[in-house]
């Protein structure tokens, strides 16, 4: 399965660069953040491939990693009954990526999550919106320099 | 039994107000079940025909909080949740009393992290604490049952021409 994604990757789009890696019998392809899009497609599109599913968009933190940030795609294809995993690294000075949400509406969601809790901007998302918590909130909880308990004062409570 | 022995006889009885007041507002607890999550569960144990909660006057869960005496808040209050929880007890007319049912609502619980309330006395003010996670539905009976001890201990001059701010203080105690 490993060839065909990699050669129908090739094929479609020659002047990428593309890593793989396994790990317990998963696939990893970690991708540049400018090509997301494009690879998206072809492996949403592809009549070999076909991950017409996208399981779950979420992201990593480093934390002190040079590219602190690394968004993760999950994606299945019904055709092949194959799991594939996605990546991109964002480092934090430039903390925005293109959406896949024009190649999966699904992901729509899945990158407010995402915007949500780790402060990664989606480029030409149509609604890039908080996903769980208050709209004016100013921060990013699963970032790795978020205290557990939250920062006082930060989330209104009703006056008693 | 009860009241209709005395009645066969002369047809009076003698009490006080402040008692036959008690004696009714405690004996007809009607709950604002505040279902939030899994101590919703327990508190519709409650509500069934095992436990039956009727068996002590409070089988009328009502679901618009305007015509409850107290609210069972039964679940996690995240903060967001927080503004809906204090909205419905707002709306609750007085006299009211809470029961903050299970470790989530008495303290946030085992989800000591951002998004919890760590306790619903921080914006409510909380009748009973409830142990348990969740807790059994006989200790939420034992919940009810001192609720109801409590309104019993009340006079009705506790009610009368109190701003709500002094009434808060009085249920509190």
């Amino acid at each position: 399965m490993k060839e065909i994604i990699l050669n129908q990757l090739n094929a479609s789009l020659p002047n990428i660069q593309v890593e793989t890696s396994e790990f317990k019998d998963e696939l990893t392809i970690q991708v540049q953040k400018k090509d997301i899009v494009e690879v998206c497609k072809v492996l949403k599109n592809d009549s070999e491939l076909k991950f017409i599913h996208c399981i779950d968009v979420t992201a990593i933190d480093w934390a002190r990693r040079k590219d602190r940030f690394t968004v993760v795609y999950h994606l299945f294809s019904l055709k092949n009954k194959f799991q594939l995993v996605v990546k991109a690294d964002v480092d934090e000075s430039d903390c925005n990526i293109d959406t896949v949400s024009s190649v999966w509406r699904s992901a729509n969601w899945h990158e407010r999550e995402v915007y949500d809790m780790y402060g990664i901007t989606f480029n030409f998302h149509p609604d890039l919106r908080r996903m769980y918590m208050p709209e004016e909130f100013e921060y990013h909880p699963l970032r790795k320099d978020f205290p557990v308990l939250g920062i006082p004062g930060s989330l209104p409570l009703p006056k008693k | 039994m009860g009241l209709e022995a005395k009645l066969t006889q002369d047809g009076f009885l003698t009490t006080k107000i402040d008692a036959l007041l008690a004696w009714s507002r405690k004996s007809s607890v009607w709950p604002m079940p505040m279902g939030i999550s899994c101590c919703a569960i327990e508190m519709m144990a409650v509500g069934g025909p095992k436990y039956d909660i009727a068996r002590f006057g409070s089988e009328v869960m009502r679901f618009t909080p305007r015509q409850c005496d107290l609210m069972i808040v039964a679940g996690t209050v995240t903060y967001k949740m927080s503004h809906v929880v204090k909205k419905i007890y707002d709306q609750m007319p007085d006299p009211k009393w809470v029961i903050a049912m299970g470790a989530c609502t008495s303290s946030g619980g085992m989800y000591r992290s951002y998004p919890v309330v760590q306790g619903i006395d921080q914006f409510l003010p909380v009748d009973i604490y409830l142990a348990g996670c969740p807790p059994r539905p006989d200790n939420l009976l034992n919940a009810l049952i001192q609720i109801q001890e409590k309104i019993g201990r009340t006079k009705g001059r506790d009610f009368q021409n109190k701003p709500l701010s002094e009434l808060n203080v009085i249920q509190n105690n």
